[in-house]
C-alpha cells in the first residue's frame, strides 16, 4: 500500500503523546482518520517503504506489502526493534522463512554524549583548515602536494 | 488563465510566526547535522544562536532516513590527493579539486565520531576475521585507535547502519539543545515546517536575510530572519518519469522526499549553479533499487547479459570511438553505458550472478561461515533497502541459488553521490586558484548563503560521511562570516501578510473552485499537485533524456521540451491544496519544476556527451575536451524568468 495499518491492532497512539507513525514518516504519508481514530497511509505512491512506521509503530500495527506494479503477492518482510539490534522475519512467496539479527547501535538511545572531549573551537583560529577537533588535537591538515 | 489571488475568503488565514537567529540550518539530513555539532563549538562562546529547520523529524530524515550499510567515504590509509584523483575520474575529468581535496582531509574525523556516538562499524581481526560492529565494539580498538574497518572497496567500509541516522541525529539535538540554552532561546528546532523561499536583503540584493515556509501540521506560517543560512535540503528525485508505473513510483532509488528544493530556492535567490547538466542514473537490482556495491565489491559477484558476455570487457574497445581514454576509467557512468549498449541491442537480461559469487566464496567456508555470509548479504538490503529484500521474497529469489536482473534506474539529480549537480561555492582558503575564492568556503555566490552535501556541485562521492563532514565545513565557515560580519543587519522587504498570501495561494483555489464539479480531482480552474508532478514528469521523460529514450535527447529536442515546461511553470501557479499536506506537494513540485529546468538548461548548453550512460546528446555523441573541459554554470533571474549559461575554467590542482 505499501505501508498498511492493521484495523484491530492500531489504537491511534490515543494515551500517548504524538501518534508515532504520523511522526515519524520523512514524507509526511501517515495521517489519522479523523472518523475512526486509526492511522492510515495517504499516499500510497509516495511511499520508500523505509520501514520507520513500522519500526516505531508501539502497536506492531503496521507492515508493507511490496509495491502491487512490480512485486507479486505473497512475500513479506517484518522487523522487530530490540534497544540495540534489529530482527527480521523475511516470508517468500513459497511460504520460505529466513531471520536475521543485527546489531543496529552500541551506545543507547539517549545515552549519547557529544561533550566528552570538551573542546571549544578557538575563534581566534578559525580561519585555519580544520574542525574545532583538529584544532583542539593539534593536527594540522595537509594542503595538495606536487605540481599537476 | 487568469491570474490566481488570495483573499483569505475560501482558506483559513494562517498564524505568522516569526522567528530571529544568526544561523538558520535549512534541512535535518547529514549535512544539517554536521553542521549544528560544528557550529555549536564555535558559535555558543560567542553568543551565536542556531536555528535548524527541518520538513520532516531529523532522527529520519533526509537521504540516510532508513539506514545505511556502508559508509562509503572513509579514507583511512589513502591520501586526500587519492581521492581527488578517484573523484576526478569517476566523474569524467571535471571536479572542483580543491573543494574535494578539502573534504577528503576532513571526512575521517566525522566517522569517528558516528563510532564514539554508537555507530556500529565493521572490523577485520588480526587473523582476518569479518566482525559485526557489536562484537567489534567488544575486542577491537576503535578505528581513531588503529581498529582495522571491512573495507569492501578502496573507500568504503561495512556498518550496522540501520539506525545510523538516528545516532547522528542525537548529536546534533544535543549540540542544538545546548545552543538554546546558551542563548536563552525558546525554541531552536522546528520539525515539520517546510521552507519553500529565500529571502533577500532589501540593501543588498546580493545577501540572504531570511527565508519563510509553513507547518505542514498547523496553518502556520514561519518566517524566519537569519544573518546567514546553510541550505542543505538533499538533492532531486521524481522529476523524471519513474520506471514504475502506479504505486512503485515511490521506491526511487534515491529518497522520493528529496524534492530539489536546495537547487530551486538556491537559483531563486539568484546563486549561481554548476554541472547541473549532471545527474545520476545508478544501475541497481530491477525493480526494488537494492545496492550493488556489496555485491561487486565485497562479494566479488559478475555482471554478464543473457549470453554469458561481460558487456564490460566485449563492449569496451566499440566506445573508445566516441569516448577515447575515458573508456580505460571506467567510471560509473561508463559501466552504464557499455551495459545499455547490450540492453539496446536486445542481450537481456542483464544479470548479476550472486549465486556464483556466494558459491565460490562458500567453497572454502565452514557451514557456520556459510550462514553468515548470507547473513551479510541480506543484511546489505535490510540496513538500506528493505523493498529490495521485498521484491526478492515476492519473486522467491534465494541470492546463493539464483542471479537477479539488474536495470539503470530514472535520473536523480544530486552533488553527493556518484554525480556532481549543485551550486557553485567558494573554496578552502588555503588550496586552489584565486578565481574559486570570493569568500568563505563553502559559501555560495550569494552572501551569508552556504550549502553543503547535495548542494555544493562539481564536487561528488561525498556520501553519508562527507555530507556530515561538509556540513561541518561549511557550518564554521558560516561561524567566520558571521564574526567578520558582526554588524550586519539584513533585512528583507517582503511583507509578512503577502507572504503568506503567496504561500498559501493554493489552499484558497482549492477552496474557491473545488465545489465546482461534482469530482474535485478533474476541474477546469486548477491542478492537483500529483498531476502536475506527472506532468513534469513527462515532459523530462520525453524531452530531457529519460528511460524513454534510453537517456538520449538533443538540441532540438531539448528546444521543443523548454515549450511545454514553460506552460508547467505558469500552471504551478494553480496547483490547488486540500490541506497541508498537499501544500507540501505543491511546493515541492515547484521546486522540482526548477530543479529540473536547470538541468535541462544546462544539458542544452554542453554541446558533448561528457557522461555517457547518463544522458546522450544525440547531436554531440562524443566527448569534446577541447571546447568542453570545463565546468558550465548558471544563473536563473526570476524576475524575467531568464537563463543565463557560461563556462568556468577547471583547474587540476592534483596530478
Amino acid at each position: 500500500m505499501p505501508s498498511f495499518v492493521i484495523t484491530e491492532k492500531c489504537d491511534g497512539c490515543m494515551g500517548r503523546d504524538k501518534t508515532a507513525c504520523m511522526y515519524i514518516c520523512p514524507h509526511d504519508l501517515m495521517a489519522l482518520n479523523p472518523d475512526t481514530r486509526k492511522g492510515f497511509n495517504q499516499e500510497p505512491e509516495q511511499c520508500w517503504e523505509c520501514y520507520n512506521c513500522v519500526k516505531i509503530c508501539p502497536q506492531q500495527a503496521i507492515e508493507i506489502r511490496c509495491y502491487a506494479d512490480l512485486a507479486p503477492l505473497g512475500g513479506s518482510v517484518i522487523p522487530m526493534m530490540g534497544s540495540d539490534t534489529i530482527m527480521w522475519t523475511v516470508k517468500f512467496r513459497n511460504g520460505n522463512l529466513k531471520r536475521f539479527k543485527f546489531p543496529n547501535r552500541t551506545v543507547a538511545a539517549g545515552q549519547v554524549d557529544i561533550y566528552s572531549d570538551s573542546f571549544t573551537g578557538d575563534v581566534s583560529k578559525i580561519k585555519e583548515p580544520g574542525f574545532f577537533t583538529h584544532q583542539a588535537r593539534g593536527d594540522s591538515l595537509p594542503t595538495p602536494s606536487g605540481n599537476p | 488563465m487568469e491570474a490566481k489571488t488570495n483573499n483569505w475568503e475560501h482558506c483559513e488565514k494562517p498564524e505568522i510566526v516569526v522567528h530571529e537567529t544568526d544561523i538558520l540550518l535549512i534541512g535535518g539530513g547529514m549535512a544539517c547535522c554536521g553542521a549544528a555539532y560544528e557550529t555549536d563549538r564555535w558559535a555558543t562562546s560567542q553568543g551565536l544562536r542556531i536555528t535548524m529547520v527541518d520538513k520532516a523529524a531529523t532522527d529520519r530524515s533526509g537521504a540516510v532516513a532508513q539506514g545505511l550499510s556502508a559508509i562509503n567515504t572513509y579514507l583511512g590509509e589513502n591520501s586526500p590527493e587519492d581521492y581527488v584523483r578517484y573523484v576526478r575520474q569517476d566523474l569524467m575529468g571535471i571536479t572542483r579539486e580543491d573543494l574535494v581535496y578539502d573534504l577528503g582531509r576532513h571526512v575521517d574525523d566525522s566517522v569517528h565520531k558516528f563510532e564514539e556516538w554508537g555507530l556500529p562499524i565493521w572490523k577485520t581481526t588480526e587473523d582476518g576475521r569479518r566482525l559485526d560492529g557489536a562484537a567489534a565494539k567488544r575486542s577491537e580498538p576503535s578505528l581513531e585507535d588503529g581498529g582495522k574497518p571491512v573495507r569492501s572497496g578502496r573507500w568504503q567500509i561495512m556498518i550496522n547502519g540501520e539506525s545510523y541516522k538516528v545516532v547522528v541525529a542525537e548529536a546534533a539535538k544535543l549540540a542544538l539543545e545546548n545552543n538554546r540554552k546558551a542563548t536563552g532561546v525558546e525554541q531552536n528546532h522546528f520539525e515539520r515546517v517546510f521552507i519553500v523561499k529565500l529571502l533577500k536583503d532589501r540593501n543588498d540584493p546580493d545577501r540572504i536575510a531570511g527565508a519563510v515556509g509553513f507547518s505542514v501540521r498547523e496553518q502556520k506560517l514561519y518566517v524566519f530572519k537569519c544573518k546567514a543560512a546553510l541550505l542543505a535540503a538533499g538533492g532531486a528525485v521524481n522529476v523524471f518519469k519513474t520506471r514504475a508505473t502506479g504505486e512503485g513510483q515511490g521506491r526511487a532509488w534515491f529518497p522520493v522526499w528529496n524534492a530539489g528544493s536546495t537547487y530551486a530556492m538556491a537559483a531563486e535567490l539568484g546563486a549561481e549553479l554548476t554541472m547541473m547538466e549532471n545527474r545520476f542514473v545508478p544501475t541497481r537490482f530491477k525493480d526494488g533499487y537494492g545496492p550493488v556495491g556489496a555485491w561487486f565489491l565485497l562479494f566479488k559477484a559478475k555482471a554478464t547479459n543473457a549470453l554469458g558476455e561481460e558487456y564490460e570487457v566485449t563492449n569496451k574497445e566499440g566506445a573508445r570511438k566516441l569516448y577515447g581514454d575515458y573508456v580505460d576509467n571506467m567510471g560509473t557512468c561508463m559501466r552504464n553505458h557499455l551495459m545499455i549498449q547490450d540492453m539496446k541491442d536486445g542481450k537481456g537480461p542483464i544479470k548479476i550472478h550472486t549465486d556464483k559469487a556466494m558459491q565460490t566464496l562458500a567453497e572454502t567456508m565452514t557451514p557456520r561461515e556459510i550462514k553468515h555470509l548470507e547473513a551479510e548479504a541480506w543484511e546489505d538490503f535490510l540496513d538500506m533497502t528493505v523493498a529490495q529484500a521485498g521484491v526478492w521474497a515476492a519473486n522467491n529469489v534465494e541470492p546463493e541459488k539464483t542471479p537477479s536482473e539488474l536495470m539503470p534506474s530514472e535520473p536523480y539529480l544530486l552533488g553527493s553521490h556518484a554525480g556532481c549537480a549543485g551550486i557553485w561555492v567558494s573554496g578552502p582558503e588555503d588550496i586552489g586558484p584565486d578565481e574559486y575564492h570570493w569568500g568563505y568556503n563553502r559559501m555560495t555566490t550569494v552572501k551569508g548563503l552556504f550549502t553543503a552535501g547535495d548542494g555544493v556541485g562539481a564536487s561528488g562521492h561525498k556520501f553519508s560521511s562527507g555530507s556530515h563532514s561538509e556540513g561541518r565545513i561549511a557550518g564554521k565557515s558560516l561561524v567566520s562570516f558571521l564574526l567578520d560580519h558582526r554588524d550586519d543587519d539584513p533585512q528583507f522587504s517582503e511583507d509578512h501578510e503577502e507572504l503568506a498570501k503567496e504561500v498559501f495561494m493554493p489552499m484558497e483555489t482549492w477552496g474557491k473552485y473545488n465545489k465546482y464539479t461534482t469530482d474535485a480531482n478533474i476541474n477546469p480552474y486548477y491542478i492537483r499537485p500529483r498531476m502536475l508532478q506527472q506532468r513534469l514528469q513527462k515532459c523530462m521523460d520525453d524531452y530531457v533524456g529519460g528511460v524513454g529514450t534510453w537517456y538520449m535527447t538533443s538540441g532540438t529536442m531539448l528546444d521543443e521540451g523548454f515549450k511545454y515546461l514553460e506552460m508547467i511553470k505558469e500552471d504551478s501557479q494553480h496547483m490547488c491544496a486540500e490541506n497541508l499536506h498537499e501544500l507540501l506537494r505543491a511546493w515541492e513540485n515547484y521546486h522540482r519544476i526548477v530543479a529540473g529546468e536547470a538541468h535541462a538548461r544546462h544539458i542544452r548548453f554542453r554541446e558533448e556527451t561528457r557522461y555517457p550512460g547518463y544522458y546522450y546528446r544525440g547531436d554531440h555523441l562524443a566527448i569534446d575536451d577541447e571546447n568542453w573541459k570545463c565546468f558550465v554554470n548558471s544563473r536563473y533571474d526570476k524576475e524575467s524568468n531568464t537563463w543565463d549559461l557560461f563556462k568556468r575554467t577547471y583547474h587540476q590542482l592534483v596530478s
